[in-house]
């Protein structure tokens, strides 16, 4: 007799031990997330609003999070600020992502001469920190953001690409790949159809921790004043401004966007590499 | 392939590499929107005089490839040009500022190996609870940028507590050392995390291994089978991150020294490409570079002696 074990894998994943921290950060994300989309309904007050008879004052009724050396109110650059430390990010991720996947594709699917020459590229880029490149391309273009988040993109490439082109030599040895190619299936239509689903899971971890790093690189950049536009509300800029906060004796308008950075980047640490740990379990 | 061969064979790609990467610090010139004379000036001084001096002191009405070469050639005798904002030569800059940052670098080195090793030794070896504050520990670090560290760590301990200088660097080996504890903190704790992380998980898959059952077996003491049967195998793992972690402290000065305004290579490097003195950031950006691929060079050589398992040339089983 058989007794048919029947469960419900979804949820079954979701109540193994130790996922509360999981679950913790996935929600703080999405609060970061709504709170950035929603910015100019949410923020209290304008963000740039100069108020220097105010200035450093602590939390108040009107300014439940207090203002920093200017005045401005800190909730409202903060949630106005969530908008551009992520949008940036956003933009290396897909950038490094979609190019990378198919460079990745392209080196492991043909290999030979161009796989071989991606490589080479590869190790070249490797040999640049991203920073050092945002800066570089800062020192041609001048400040925005733009050109460092395509920089970065390049810097963050060959992570994906490595990645991508190793999943790829492993799935090309896989029989259903033959089975297709003797049906005549052409060598794009087995990457696109059958190939990039299988290997999508990993490399969407490897970008989702890339969205950390990335978040770091850009907010450094526009703590150094070199990445967003001065008056746009920024976390990495924000923390600049504390400094001299800091120095004053009042850190509060200094210490949040910190931890706004801390907390987003750990958040989605956790969060990609909790997915990695997944689909490696499912693939053993 | 005897030892001799792989070396200059690595040493070739390596020179190889360095070509490639010297070309494009030098060709992203030529990527600035309006001619290159109008981009090193950037709005300093346009009058003709100047044009003329900056046109020929670049030879820039050469062809692109005998610019390139005779940069590269000056380069290699230690020229890098002239800084366009100081109007002194780069490598007199770059040499007045280097000790602070050499210092700065290496401290945060010694804290990296030591405490990052330390603590994933500790972690792998406890177990329990002392493993997981570890690894909460390390999330952390790791999720950390240097410039908050090094922005949360000045009002801790310079203006709250008042131990440490707020800034500056100091003059006299001692008071640079007392300078710069502060920064070289902010700058080590993220590989201290890494670090941690890499030897933790290194060692635990050791652990795992039969030849470590076989030791303990044979009655060798617990302390000399972590030493030398599961920390010597993970040498080689820590090794392979070496370029990885000297390039992430160099370019990371330039946030750490921002932050304590120490007057070291990293500062310098902000400063000039706020005011866009491109020959500065220039030479900045290739030893960088090249610093890194030296590393690898080096780690590439020595790992077959700390790990004989090794073949030169494949990296093999470390990652």
């Amino acid at each position: 007799m058989t007794i048919a074990l029947v469960r419900r894998p979804g949820l079954a994943r979701i109540r193994t031990r130790g996922s509360w921290l999981y679950l913790l950060c996935l929600g703080f994300l999405a609060v970061v997330v709504l709170l950035a989309l929603l910015a100019p309904w949410l923020s209290p007050h304008d963000p740039n609003a100069v108020d220097l008879g105010n200035a450093l004052a602590g939390p108040s009724a009107a300014h439940p999070l207090g203002v920093d050396g200017s005045g401005r109110d800190t909730a409202s650059r903060l949630i106005t600020g969530a908008r551009t430390s992520l949008l940036g990010p956003l933009g290396v991720v897909l950038f490094s992502t979609v190019a990378g996947v198919i460079v990745g594709t392209a080196a492991g699917w043909r290999g030979g001469w161009l796989d071989s020459l991606l490589s080479r590229t590869t190790e070249l880029v490797f040999a640049f920190p991203g920073l050092l490149l945002a800066i570089l391309i800062v020192s041609i273009y001048g400040e925005g953001l733009i050109a460092p988040v395509i920089a970065l993109g390049m810097a963050y490439l060959p992570y994906v690409s490595r990645l991508t082109r190793s999943l790829v030599l492993a799935e090309r040895e896989r029989p259903f790949v033959e089975a297709y190619q003797v049906q005549g299936h052409s060598g794009l239509q087995i990457c696109l159809r059958h190939v990039l689903p299988n290997i999508a899971p990993v490399v969407l971890a490897q970008s989702t921790v890339n969205f950390g790093y990335a978040l770091i690189d850009l907010a450094g950049l526009s703590f150094l004043g070199l990445g967003v536009p001065a008056l746009t509300p920024d976390w990495g800029r924000m923390v600049f401004d504390g400094e001299s906060a800091i120095q004053a004796g009042y850190p509060l308008c200094a210490i949040l966007p910190c931890a706004a950075i801390v907390l987003t980047v750990v958040a989605f640490n956790v969060v990609g590499e909790r997915w990695a740990d997944r689909v490696a379990r499912r693939d053993r | 392939m005897t030892f001799l061969r792989f070396a200059l064979r690595r040493l070739a790609e390596m020179a190889a590499t360095l070509l490639a990467a010297s070309f494009l610090i030098f060709g992203a010139m030529y990527l600035a929107p309006g001619n290159p004379a109008s981009f090193l000036l950037s709005g300093r001084s346009a009058s003709p005089e100047a044009f003329r001096a900056i046109n020929a002191q670049y030879h820039l009405n050469d062809p692109f490839w005998q610019q390139y070469l005779r940069w590269l050639g000056q380069v290699l005798r230690g020229d890098f040009g002239r800084s366009i904002e100081y109007r002194t030569p780069v490598s007199t800059l770059l040499a007045s500022r280097l000790p602070s940052t050499l210092l700065l670098v290496a401290m945060a080195l010694a804290l990296v190996v030591v405490i990052g090793l330390a603590l994933g030794w500790t972690g792998a070896v406890r177990g329990g609870a002392t493993d997981s504050t570890i690894l909460v520990a390390t999330t952390f670090a790791v999720g950390t940028p240097s410039f908050v560290a090094a922005v949360l760590l000045q009002g801790l301990f310079s203006v709250k507590l008042g131990w440490f200088p707020s800034s500056g660097t100091g003059s006299g080996p001692a008071s640079m050392l007392w300078h710069l504890t502060l920064p070289a903190l902010a700058l080590a704790h993220y590989l201290i995390g890494m670090l941690a992380r890499v030897t933790r998980s290194a060692m635990l898959e050791v652990m795992g291994h039969e030849h470590v059952t076989v030791a303990r077996s044979r009655g060798v003491p617990e302390r000399a089978v972590i030493r030398r049967h599961v920390f010597r195998n993970t040498l080689g793992t820590v090794l392979t991150m070496g370029g990885l972690i000297v390039s992430t402290l160099l370019i990371c000065t330039v946030l750490v020294e921002t932050a304590f305004s120490v007057n070291g290579v990293g500062q310098l490097l902000d400063l000039s490409t706020t005011t866009k003195d491109f020959p500065v950031v220039q030479a900045i950006s290739l030893i960088i570079v090249a610093i890194f691929m030296i590393v690898n060079f080096l780690v590439d050589l020595l790992l077959p002696l700390v790990d004989p398992r090794v073949t030169l040339g494949t990296r093999g089983g470390a990652v």
